[in-house]
């Protein structure tokens, strides 16, 4: 074989010059928009967050305030997305919106992530029996398409915020538990997790102080990219009518409440609508630079 | 290939018991007392004192467990609270339109993703393959349920060229079942598609690196040839994963597509039922669902021993 590779190298590279350089060239290029729109993305998510925390303040309405003289009214100087069925402003409401947005993904993700990787550290360091219980209970939440899942434990929980929290948080745990589990089967054979454990360190630590740690970048990247189809998974709940509850206003919401005036006023869509997918497209830029920058193997 | 079959069967078993389980505790996840949730409206505690009989809430959790897993060996998965029928009969009367609905996006996603996903490959790195992961990107963050507003509000409300809330069964009258069903099979099929676009391109790239490929171009052979013969028969592997896995997704993207359409199939079925506070039809239905998605990753995974002969025999 290496015989018959040797004398075709040079003539492969010769012949290959020429795409190389333009392709190297290109992932330059490629790799520099790429992180442009990592840092677009950060902007946008931190306008997003920005505009959450500090709604009040720059929301140009009361998102629950009544117009009745400006029904349905289009997007305008005084009303930059328009008004809804009721004379709401729809700006001001997707404002509002964005904090339920932003504190359903990261919420729920942080619940996710908590309960996932309790759950992993535990079956992947101590194997044997628990091990088996916790993985086949992950195996089996994994067996409810997710949003199945989601909608019948907000139709058991009961619609709301909290309820969506604890939802998502169920469904998305068996990721970080599967993905954590994975990183402490390798690390927990390695030489100084065996120094630390001859040294006689209780297990706590040894998972705390080494496993933990070492671990931690998968699921890091794991994260950064579940917040976004999160956001996406309450919205769709709040579009079925399970979380946050109207009059309080939350993406979702919104866009379904205007699903009726769809043909008088297409804003009452189009706006939140326009929100969401920009706000997951941005989570999905950060999400994806954050993969290519802890886990280069990822770079295609 | 049947031990392979078999070690995966029997390695569905204990989480059959545990979705099973999961299912039976969902309705005693209710805060508060359940039949109150179901019937709070009626002042009737004789109806209210036979549902709880009928349910077995008067017997402790494992006897109440036991009898409705004896039932459902027998294919009895409960009677909804509001309509009386079966929870089977009641699937039995929506699963049409579901399954065209399904087979129609699947049929969509296919035809869009399959030569996307290979022509980005093999263009890699020029405007088609740009075209082709924005489309997989746009697919990916588009939430279905705006695409679907978007797509009645071009074609159904501006252009008037498509019905948008109206089904017809394509078995019964072809063209206009077709109608009905076109823009949800395209909402459907196109998140569908965005996530095969990626899977083939990716898979696609990985195998064009082989060795066998590039024995192949320094025999001479067309690169059309190549991917025909070669890599795309060895790319498409991982992507019947994806298909496989891609269920749990159609189910989802089936409950809102079908909400959003007022489409009459399983989807919408559950939502009705949750609406309802139906939890014995919620029970039923999220446990058909889930055995469903279940059955096709048992399938997805003999598929894959079958297609790939060093699962088959690694184990």
């Amino acid at each position: 074989m290496m015989q018959a590779s040797a004398p075709a190298r040079p003539i492969q590279s010769a012949m290959a010059a020429g795409p190389q350089v333009r392709g190297r060239r290109w992932q330059v290029i490629k790799r520099a928009v790429t992180a442009r729109l990592a840092i677009v993305g950060g902007l946008v998510i931190a306008i997003t967050g920005l505009m959450a925390i500090a709604a009040p303040l720059v929301s140009p309405y009361d998102p629950l305030r009544q117009d009745l003289a400006n029904l349905l009214a289009p997007p305008s100087l005084a009303h930059w997305l328009g008004t809804d069925n009721v004379g709401r402003d729809i700006l001001a409401r997707v404002i509002w919106g964005a904090r339920v947005s932003l504190i359903a993904g990261s919420g729920s993700v942080a619940i996710a992530v908590s309960a996932g990787s309790v759950l992993g550290l535990a079956a992947g360091y101590w194997r044997g029996l628990v091990d088996d219980v916790v993985m086949r209970v992950m195996d089996a939440v994994l067996s409810f398409p997710a949003l199945v899942l989601a909608l019948a434990l907000g139709a058991v929980l009961g619609a709301g915020l909290g309820s969506v929290l604890i939802a998502l948080g169920v469904v998305y745990a068996p990721t970080f538990a599967r993905l954590m589990r994975g990183q402490v089967l390798s690390i927990r054979t390695r030489e100084y997790v065996d120094a630390a454990r001859l040294l006689g360190a209780p297990d706590w630590r040894i998972l705390v102080r080494h496993v933990l740690p070492n671990a931690a970048a998968p699921i890091v990247v794991q994260a950064s990219l579940s917040v976004a189809f999160a956001i996406l998974a309450e919205a769709s709940l709040s579009f079925l009518g399970l979380g946050v509850q109207p009059p309080e206003p939350s993406w979702g919401s919104i866009i379904n409440a205007g699903r009726g005036y769809l043909q008088q006023a297409p804003w009452m869509v189009f706006g939140p609508g326009a929100a969401l997918f920009v706000t997951v497209l941005s989570l999905n830029f950060v999400g994806d630079a954050v993969r290519d920058a802890l886990d280069p193997r990822t770079r295609v | 290939m049947g031990q392979l079959i078999l070690r995966r069967v029997v390695a569905t078993v204990p989480v059959l018991f545990l979705v099973t389980l999961g299912v039976f505790l969902l309705i005693h996840l209710v805060p508060g007392d359940p039949i109150e949730a179901m019937m709070g409206e009626s002042q009737d505690e004789a109806a209210k004192q036979a549902l709880r009989e009928e349910l077995g809430f008067d017997k402790p959790l494992i006897v109440q467990y036991a009898t409705w897993g004896g039932h459902l060996l027998q294919g009895d998965l409960g009677r909804s609270v509001r309509t009386r029928a079966p929870v089977l009969e009641d699937v039995g009367r929506r699963i049409r339109p579901s399954l065209e609905l399904a087979v129609f996006a699947m049929l969509i996603s296919l035809t869009i993703s399959i030569p996307m996903g290979i022509l980005s490959a093999t263009h890699k790195n020029t405007s088609i393959d740009s075209l082709g992961t924005s489309f997989a990107l746009f697919g990916i963050c588009m939430p279905n349920f705006v695409l679907a507003l978007l797509l009645i509000f071009v074609f159904g409300v501006r252009l008037r060229w498509l019905p948008i809330a109206s089904f017809v069964d394509p078995f019964d009258d072809p063209i206009n079942g077709i109608r009905s069903l076109a823009l949800p099979a395209i909402t459907l099929g196109l998140a569908l598609a965005a996530v095969i676009t990626r899977t083939l391109r990716s898979s696609l790239l990985e195998t064009l690196t082989e060795d066998y490929v590039r024995t192949a171009r320094a025999k001479g052979l067309m690169e059309s040839a190549i991917i025909r013969s070669h890599a795309l028969k060895n790319a498409l592997i991982p992507v019947i994963t994806v298909l496989g896995l891609q269920f749990g997704t159609l189910i989802g993207g089936a409950v809102i597509t079908e909400y959003v359409f007022a489409l009459p199939g399983v989807g919408r079925l559950v939502v009705d039922a949750v609406f309802a506070r139906d939890y014995p039809l919620v029970q039923g239905v999220v446990l058909l669902v889930a055995l469903g998605f279940i059955a096709s990753n048992l399938l997805v995974d003999v598929a894959y021993g079958w297609l790939d002969p060093r699962i088959r025999y690694s184990g």
